[in-house]
């Protein structure tokens, strides 16, 4: 064992303290940096990325592709099937459904992003302070959340929509009057779990205000889980709106939303098919690609939900 | 004479479970703290060393008894009284990991007290940060980065940095050096004895290792299920422990000396730590206690100075039933 | 002594998408028949790595045993079957971890935990299979053991739940058993303890112990020979004496230093060893201790230092074992007697 090795002399002095290699860290990887590598890595989510990508930029550039325009009724040209420039055809009252299809993307869009805003605003501000500070607030306002959210929200949508004049920010509004509950559940759990964390009570011991700490500290260790709730509740609202064209307590005509043309289409669904096809289409990349990107997000913002 | 920095007067701290479950954590300690002293506590989990900390720390209220810091009431602080309190006592923690958010740069942890108490902003910040930074043997470099790029030795150092920031009188350390490796808690236990000696801090040292207790501390107090059992010099418990629980406490102490290990006087003590929900009456160290007589589970024993500055609470020291 | 395991040349890795952890990197050691050998090192020296991928517990991918040889009675464990390995586990091998609440189950009662294990391998019939888990609850010091075997683990304090685990792995009388860390999460009072009932057991049933610490202190009551693990290596290895009285390694005077004595004056400072250690997913060339050595040499930085033997049981990978490097003193000497 001990046949010792010939090396050269000068190779045993002693290593100056520079030469040594200090400390190396480890590289330089953020948070949200090491999430999209994450995010990126499952196809999926990509190709939802991709897809929702496409279709916005259809639907705000693709009106420009023809001379029409949603609203202009023209009797003897209806329910045509795809000539000229009405690529997707007209409907029953002659309008051009390419024109309405994408107009009728961006108000759905739009109503669900307000929705969803307003569910964040609501369920982060309610969620946080109702887990932080818990004891009594906590029960007093889960059971609020509670009555809220058992009574049925098509009542409650149906019993605002009579009030309201029906447009988009009332459709948005009664959307999120319960649609906000399950993201104030998700963030009331993820801060009472944060809440014992030692950098808390350190920020405490320094004499950190409750907002400080909720909004500084708590809140954007919750980003994770809000993020993907947001991007599961964009769907949700686009369904639930669709669902309330359909039964008639959508918008008014010549408005247009996916649900609505997706309900005018059904009307005439024996006779001219392609009207039900291309809202029905695109209602659906949306669903899809918004479903895709939430579960792409949930495993990439917190690998650890995914078993 | 010095006046003591902190006097924890009868502490009690008890946390209501349940309508009828009380934990009583903290039940009824006193001791003092010197300017310039480290104070040791030991005990195992659930004797109520961390929930001593955290009380005095005003993170919990008391349930009965007070602690004073400086003469004042730290529970009963108000405005300016309690905004230079939370600046005068700081606490370092146990879990690398947790007591950093992870969302944050250093520069923000380590500043989170300035940016509080608006002691400093831009570029006077930046300064203070990077000064501290080279204070516990980190560099600038690292002030752009995010805790979890750091190994716990390092996070520990943050977070004695962030603690530092406020130029307290006084640090509580709860544990800081339990999740630590070996080779790195000998590192953090210098850097806070260097601390110590340049800036005059007063430290409340929490550990559950009494051997690393008994290097740094100057007294050290045992507690046991809530209660204090044995206060002393730290050289004095160590040469002299009267509590069997102390005596038991430091002849189990692993000892990294083989030779040692085998001749010394092994006392063991037996059987579990009861459930602090339901403590045993009288003594609670009775059940363990390999001495224990009928007056133990009858009598609290008192918490008396059984030796010039060495305080026990045992019957075997009792003056009314000498040895 | 005979040996009963066997280890040669083991490299272990990690491999995810991005990036491959070199975990172990080339370890060999031998475990005789009846003898207690602590495994020491910090977290991330892969002391426990070492033991899941003999035991063959680490689930592949990620990890994956690279190269190496594990002989245990003759046989190759790196080759066995997947069901020849579960009649090792357990029966041969059995293994005790640092936090009983994860490996017991806690929805099946104790007593049945054991039991089970009793029927599957040694064909005991229930009531004997019963019996039998009592006189081991009894043995491993648990009060009133035929009560206790129809408790379930929540019912029972850390202490009792690190007895419970060690009679279920002792149920079969295994001829090794590997204990991780199993003392680490108990109060220091339980922890003395389970030492005690460990030595004790070895005594009785002459069985090999492995024991995986980071607590030089639990390695001075317990083990007969000590194998000092850094960075995915063994860097020195030597009976207990050897190890804590010569230790040759730098390495190794760190650790002992680093420790507080009970007697420790509190004028000094601690020995502490600077920095923390390399990464694995580029480990160093050379010595893996380089960075953090004193009495690093140009040599370690670009050779991995050869073993050499200073007595039958005394090994240690340092290049101040050279006969061109400079003497060095070993500052921890004075220590010892």
């Amino acid at each position: 064992m001990n046949t010792t090795k010939k090396f050269d002399k000068s190779l045993f002095e002693p290593l100056a303290a520079s030469e040594k290699n200090s400390e190396v860290l480890a590289p330089q990887a953020g948070y949200w940096k090491d999430a999209w590598r994450r995010f990126k890595a499952n196809k999926g989510a990509l190709i939802g990325l991709i897809l929702i990508t496409l279709l916005l930029l259809i639907a705000f550039i693709g009106p420009y592709f023809n001379d029409h325009n949603y609203w202009s009724q023209n009797p003897s040209m209806s329910n045509q099937e795809h000539f000229g420039d009405h690529f997707f055809g007209t409907d029953d009252k002659g309008r051009d459904l390419w024109q309405r299809v994408w107009y009728g993307a961006k108000v759905s869009l739009l109503i669900a992003f307000i929705a969803a805003f307003l569910d964040v605003v609501i369920g982060v501000v309610f969620g946080g302070i109702s887990g932080y500070f818990g004891g009594r607030v906590d029960a007093v306002m889960q059971r609020i959340l509670e009555i809220i959210y058992s009574i049925p929200n098509i009542v409650v949508i149906i019993l605002l929509m009579m009030y309201l004049e029906p447009g988009i920010l009332p459709i948005a509004v009664a959307l999120s009057f319960t649609g906000w509950v399950p993201m104030a559940r998700v963030v009331r759990a993820q801060i009472l779990k944060l809440k014992t964390q030692e950098y808390v009570l350190a920020a405490r011991t320094m004499g950190a205000s409750h907002f400080r700490i909720l909004f500084k500290h708590l809140i954007p260790n919750v980003m994770g889980p809000i993020i993907i709730a947001v991007t599961f509740s964009i769907p949700s609202a686009i369904f639930f709106e669709a669902f309330l064209s359909f039964i008639g307590l959508g918008l008014r005509p010549p408005s247009a939303s996916l649900g609505i043309l997706v309900n005018d289409g059904y009307r005439v669904l024996q006779l001219f098919p392609f009207e039900l096809f291309w809202p029905a289409l695109v209602l659906s990349i949306i669903m899809l690609s918004f479903n895709l990107i939430g579960d792409g997000l949930r495993d990439a913002l917190d690998p650890k939900m995914k078993k | 004479m010095t006046q003591p920095i902190l006097q924890v007067k009868n502490l009690e701290k008890h946390f209501q479970l349940d309508r009828n479950k009380v934990l009583k954590a903290v039940d009824g300690i006193s001791f003092e703290v010197m300017p310039g002293e480290t104070f040791g506590l030991v005990g195992e989990s659930g004797c109520g060393k961390s929930t001593t900390g955290r009380t005095i720390i005003n993170l919990y209220d008391t349930t009965g008894g007070e602690v004073l810091f400086e003469g004042k009431n730290v529970h009963q602080l108000k405005g300016k009284n309690q905004k230079k309190f939370r600046r005068d006592m700081q606490m370092i923690f146990q879990d690398p990991y947790a007591s950093l958010n992870p969302r944050k740069s250093v520069m923000d942890i380590i500043a989170e007290g300035l940016d509080i108490h608006e002691i400093a902003s831009g570029k006077s910040r930046e300064e203070v940060v990077y000064e501290l930074l080279e204070t516990v043997g980190l560099n600038k470099s690292h002030a752009a980065r995010y805790p979890h790029e750091f190994s716990g030795g390092q996070r520990q150092r943050i977070g004695i940095a962030r603690a530092l920031a406020m130029e307290p009188k006084f640090i509580i350390a709860d544990e800081p050096i339990s999740a630590l490796d070996v080779s790195v808690q000998a590192q953090v236990v210098n850097l806070m004895r260097k601390l110590q000696k340049e800036k005059g801090l007063t430290y409340l040292f929490i550990a559950h290792d009494l051997s690393m207790v008994k290097y740094i501390s100057d007294r050290v107090g045992v507690m046991y299920l809530g209660r204090m059992a044995e206060l002393a010099d730290s050289d004095e418990l160590y040469k002299e422990p009267l509590h069997p629980y102390t005596q038991g406490l430091l002849s189990t102490a692993p000892i990294p000396d083989p030779i040692q290990a085998k001749e010394r006087e092994k006392i063991r003590i037996k059987g579990e730590i009861p459930s602090p929900l339901n403590p045993p009456s009288g003594c609670r160290f009775r059940t363990r206690c390999p001495y224990a007589m009928e007056v133990c589970a009858k009598v609290d024993p008192i918490w008396q100075e059984a030796k010039p500055n060495h305080w026990v609470a045992c019957h075997l020291y009792q003056d009314s039933n000498p040895q | 002594m005979k040996p009963l395991l066997e280890v040669s040349d083991l490299h272990v890795t990690f491999r995810s998408q991005h990036q491959e952890v070199k975990a172990i990197r080339g370890v060999d050691f031998t475990i005789g028949e009846g003898e207690v050998v602590a495994f020491v090192g910090e977290s991330g020296s892969g002391k426990s790595v070492t033991f899941q991928s003999i035991m063959r517990l680490l689930p592949q991918p990620p990890a994956n045993i690279d190269r190496g040889q594990v002989l245990y009675s003759g046989r190759d464990l790196t080759k066995l079957s997947e069901v020849d390995m579960q009649k090792i586990r357990g029966k041969e091998i059995a293994m005790i971890f640092q936090d009983p609440m994860t490996s017991l189950n806690p929805t099946i009662r104790v007593g049945k935990q054991i039991t089970e294990s009793l029927m599957r391998h040694q064909k005991l019939t229930s009531q004997e299979a019963k019996n039998r888990s009592i006189e081991l609850l009894k043995m491993v010091g648990i009060p009133s053991p035929s009560e206790r075997i129809n408790q379930f683990p929540h019912q029972f304090s850390g202490g009792m739940r690190q007895r419970a685990m060690i009679a279920m792995a002792l149920a079969c009388s295994p001829k090794l058993l590997i204990a991780d860390e199993p003392t680490t999460a108990l109060d220091v009072t339980i922890q003395a303890q389970i030492i005690d009932l460990l030595k004790d057991l070895q005594n009785n049933t002459g069985s090999s112990i492995v024991f995986i610490t980071h607590d030089l202190g639990v390695v001075a009551e317990i083990a007969d020979r000590v194998a000092v693990m850094y960075a995915g290596k063994i860097v020195e290895t030597g009976t207990l004496d050897e190890i804590f009285y010569d230790p040759k390694h730098p390495y190794t005077w760190g650790l002992l230093a680093s420790m507080p004595k009970l007697d420790q004056s509190r004028d000094q400072d601690l020995a502490s060893i600077p920095g923390s250690p390399p990464s694995l997913v580029n480990p160093p060339v050379g010595c893996p201790f380089t960075s953090r050595c004193p009495y690093a040499m140009k040599v370690c930085q670009e050779q991995m230092p050869e073993v050499t033997t200073s007595s039958d049981s005394h090994q240690v990978a340092c290049w101040l074992q050279h006969p061109d490097a400079p003497e060095v003193k070993n500052p921890v000497a004075s220590a010892g007697r």
